[in-house]
C-alpha cells in the first residue's frame, strides 16, 4: 500500500507542473504592458522613468525561468498577483468565492452521488423489467439536456410563474435547491447508467450464484454479496464526477448569480482578466487533483488488486 | 479481443474465410446495413436535421436578422410558424441559421478533434519507445484536469469569440481520443495479422493504413457521433454565457440568452432552441450507444 501511494503521488507532480506553468503564462501573456496598466489605474499617464523603476519593481525584465521562480513562490503563498481590471488581489478576489462554490459542489456532489447510485442500483435490480426501461429512458434524457436550459426552465416555473423558490442569489437551503438540481442531473445521469450495468455484471458473476444456489435470502444477497462488489468500481467514478461538478458550477453559478469561483471565471474571461483566469485554473485544478488522489487511494485501500497491479508487483 | 483473434489464428480454416483481397474494414459496414430500427431511425433524423441546417439559407423563410417592430413577440401564425422573438425576428429562421452556426461548429470541432487524437495516437501507439513515453505522459498530464477547464484556460487566452471557442474545444478535445486510440494501437500490434505483415516486409506505414487503421474505424464513428453531441451541449452553453457566438448572430445559446426575460410570456422562446439542442444531443447519444451495442454484439 505504502508504495501505491507513493507511486501515485509522484504521477501528480507532472500535473501539477503544467498546471502551474499553464497559470503562470496565462498570467505573464498580459495585453500591454503589466507596468503601464498598473500605474494608469492610478489616473492619469505615468512617465517612461516611472514605468521603468516599476517594470523593475515587478521583475518584468527578468528572463522566463526567473519570473516563473518568483511567480511560483509568491502563489505558493497565495499571491496571484492583481486583476487587470480593478486591480485587487486576485487571491482575494477568488478566495472570498472558494466557500460558496465548495458549498454548491459539496451539495451537488452528495445529491449526484445519491441519485445516482440510488437509481443506478435499482435499475441494476430490476433489469429489464418496466422500472429498469423507464429509468433508461430517463437518464438518457436528463443526459442529454443541457444544464443552462433545466436552469433556465426551473427559475421560469418553479421560481417566476409558481414563486416557490427564490429566483437566484446567494443564501440557506432556500437558494440551493434549483441550482443544485440544474447541476447534479446531467452527472448524476451517467452515474446511473454506469452503476446499472456494474450491478448488472456483479449480478452475473459465478460467487453471486453460488450464493444464490445456496438458498440465501435476496437481501442479504443485494446486501452483502452485490453490493460491495457493484460499489468498488463507482469509487473512482465519484472524483470524476467530481470534476464534471466543478465544470458545470461555471455555467450554473452565473445563471443563478451564485457568488463563486466560476461566475467570477465567467467574467474573467468575458474582460480577459487573465490572472484570475490562470489563478482559478490552478486552484480548480489542484483541488481536482486532490480529489481525484482521495477516491484513487480510498478504491485502492478497499480493493487489493489494485494497489497490487499498480506496484508491479504479483497483480497481474 | 485479442486472445479471440490468437484463437482464430491457432485454428485457421475451420470456416470458410473470406477471400484475402476483401478489406476487413468493410465488415461493420455490411452489418450496419443489416442494423435495427434502433440504429436507422436516429441516423436518419439526425441526418435530416444536420441536412436542414446546413441548407438554412434555402429553408429559412426570413433573414434571421432582420428586425420588424411591428410583430415583435408575435404567437405562431401562418407567416411565422414559431413567431416571432423580442425584435421581431423570425424564429423559426434563426432557429435554422442558429442550428447552421451550432452544428457546422460542433461538425467541425469534432472531425478535427478525431483526427488531431487518430494522428497522435495512431503515431503514439505505433512507433512506441521514448516518443510514445514523452507522449502518453503528456496525455495522462492534460487528461488530469477537466477538459472543459482546459478550454476556458485557452479561451481565456484567446478572448471569447466563434474562432476562440472552436480553437479552444479541439485544443482541449483531442486529448481524450489520442488515448483511446493509442490504447487500442497498442493491443492491434499484437494482433497476428498484424505480426504475419510484419514479417512478410511490410513497411510502417502501409501496416498502419492497411491493418491497423482500418480496424479503429468503428471507435473513430462511435467516438465521434458521442463527441458531436457533447460539443453542441459545450458550444451552446458557452453561447449563452456570452463566450462563444457574439450577436446579433444566431446560436441556440445566444437566442435563449437574449431571450430569457420573456420566457414567462412566451414560454415558445425557450422551448424552441432548448428542445433543439437536447434532440440532437439526445440523438448523438442514441446513434453512438446504438453503434457501440452493434460492435459488441459483433464480438
Amino acid at each position: 500500500m505504502g508504495r501505491y501511494v507513493i507511486n501515485r503521488l509522484a504521477a501528480a507532480i507532472p500535473t501539477l507542473l503544467l498546471l502551474t506553468l499553464t497559470a503562470f503564462l496565462l498570467n505573464s501573456a498580459a495585453r500591454g504592458d503589466p507596468a503601464t496598466n498598473a500605474l494608469r489605474a492610478g489616473g492619469q499617464e505615468p512617465t517612461p522613468e516611472a514605468i521603468t523603476a516599476y517594470r523593475e519593481q515587478l521583475g518584468l525584465d527578468d528572463p522566463l525561468p526567473v519570473r516563473y521562480a518568483t511567480w511560483l513562490g509568491n502563489a505558493l503563498q497565495g499571491d496571484f498577483g492583481r486583476s487587470f481590471i480593478d486591480q485587487r488581489e486576485v487571491s482575494e478576489i477568488l478566495g472570498e468565492r472558494i466557500g460558496p462554490t465548495l458549498r454548491l459542489g459539496l451539495a451537488a456532489f452528495i445529491f449526484t452521488t445519491i441519485l445516482g447510485v440510488g437509481a443506478g442500483l435499482l435499475f441494476g435490480l430490476f433489469a429489464n423489467t418496466w422500472i429498469d426501461y423507464g429509468g433508461r429512458v430517463g437518464s438518457l434524457l436528463l443526459a442529454s439536456i443541457p444544464s443552462f436550459w433545466l436552469a433556465l426552465l426551473l427559475i421560469t416555473y418553479v421560481s417566476e410563474k409558481w414563486q416557490l423558490l427564490p429566483v437566484a442569489g446567494y443564501g440557506g437551503l432556500k437558494f440551493m435547491i434549483l441550482p443544485v438540481l440544474a447541476l447534479s442531473l446531467g452527472p448524476a445521469a451517467s452515474l446511473m447508467r454506469f452503476t446499472r450495468s456494474g450491478m448488472i455484471e456483479v449480478w452475473r458473476q459465478d460467487y453471486v450464484r453460488t450464493a444464490r444456489s445456496k438458498g440465501l435470502r435476496q437481501t442479504f444477497l443485494v446486501m452483502r454479496h452485490a453490493l460491495p462488489n457493484a460499489l468498488l468500481p463507482i469509487t473512482t467514478l465519484l472524483g470524476l464526477r467530481f470534476g464534471q461538478l466543478l465544470a458545470g458550477a461555471i455555467v450554473i453559478e452565473s445563471i443563478f448569480a451564485w457568488p463563486g469561483m466560476g461566475s467570477a471565471l465567467i467574467s474573467a474571461i468575458s474582460g480577459r482578466d487573465l490572472p484570475v483566469i490562470g489563478a482559478y485554473v490552478l486552484i480548480a485544478g489542484v483541488l481536482f487533483i486532490v480529489v481525484n488522489l482521495v477516491t484513487d487511494l480510498g478504491y485502492a485501500f478497499l480493493d487489493p488488486r489494485v494497489r497490487l497491479d499498480a506496484t508491479g508487483g504479483r497483480g497481474a | 479481443m485479442s486472445s479471440l483473434s490468437n484463437v482464430a489464428g491457432a485454428f485457421p480454416a475451420t470456416r470458410p474465410r473470406p477471400a484475402i483481397h476483401e478489406r476487413p474494414d468493410m465488415r461493420p459496414l455490411r452489418w450496419l446495413g443489416k442494423q435495427k430500427l434502433s440504429l436507422l431511425i436516429p441516423s436518419a433524423l439526425l441526418l435530416s436535421i444536420v441536412v436542414a441546417s446546413i441548407l438554412a439559407s434555402v429553408l429559412a423563410p426570413y433573414n434571421p436578422n432582420a428586425l420588424d417592430m411591428q410583430q415583435m413577440l408575435a404567437s405562431p401564425s401562418p407567416e411565422h410558424p414559431l413567431g416571432t422573438d423580442q425584435l421581431g425576428r423570425d424564429v423559426l429562421s434563426r432557429i435554422l441559421y442558429g442550428g447552421r452556426t451550432t452544428i457546422v461548429m460542433s461538425l467541425i470541432g469534432t472531425v478535427a478533434t478525431v483526427t488531431l487524437g487518430l494522428v497522435v495516437g495512431l503515431t503514439s501507439g505505433y512507433i512506441g519507445g521514448r516518443f510514445d513515453l514523452i507522449v502518453s505522459t503528456l496525455l495522462t498530464v492534460l487528461l488530469s484536469v477537466p477538459s472543459l477547464l482546459l478550454t476556458l484556460a485557452i479561451l481565456g487566452i484567446l478572448g471569447a469569440g466563434t474562432e476562440g471557442l472552436l480553437i479552444a474545444l479541439i485544443g482541449a478535445g483531442w486529448v481524450g481520443h489520442a488515448r483511446i486510440f493509442r490504447s487500442s494501437v497498442l493491443s492491434l500490434r499484437e494482433t497476428v495479422y498484424v505480426e504475419a505483415a510484419e514479417s512478410i516486409g511490410a513497411s510502417r506505414g502501409r501496416i498502419l493504413w492497411r491493418h491497423i487503421f482500418p480496424n479503429l474505424m468503428t471507435s473513430v464513428v462511435v467516438l465521434a457521433t458521442l463527441d458531436l453531441g457533447a460539443l453542441i451541449l459545450t458550444i451552446t452553453s458557452l453561447s449563452f454565457l456570452g463566450l462563444g457566438v457574439q450577436p446579433p448572430n444566431a446560436d441556440w445559446g445566444t437566442m435563449l440568452n437574449e431571450a430569457r426575460t420573456y420566457f414567462g410570456q412566451y414560454p415558445l422562446l425557450a422551448v424552441a432552441p432548448g428542445v433543439c439542442i437536447s434532440l440532437v444531443a439526445l440523438l448523438c447519444n442514441l446513434v453512438g450507444d446504438a453503434i457501440r451495442d452493434v460492435v459488441d454484439v459483433g464480438h
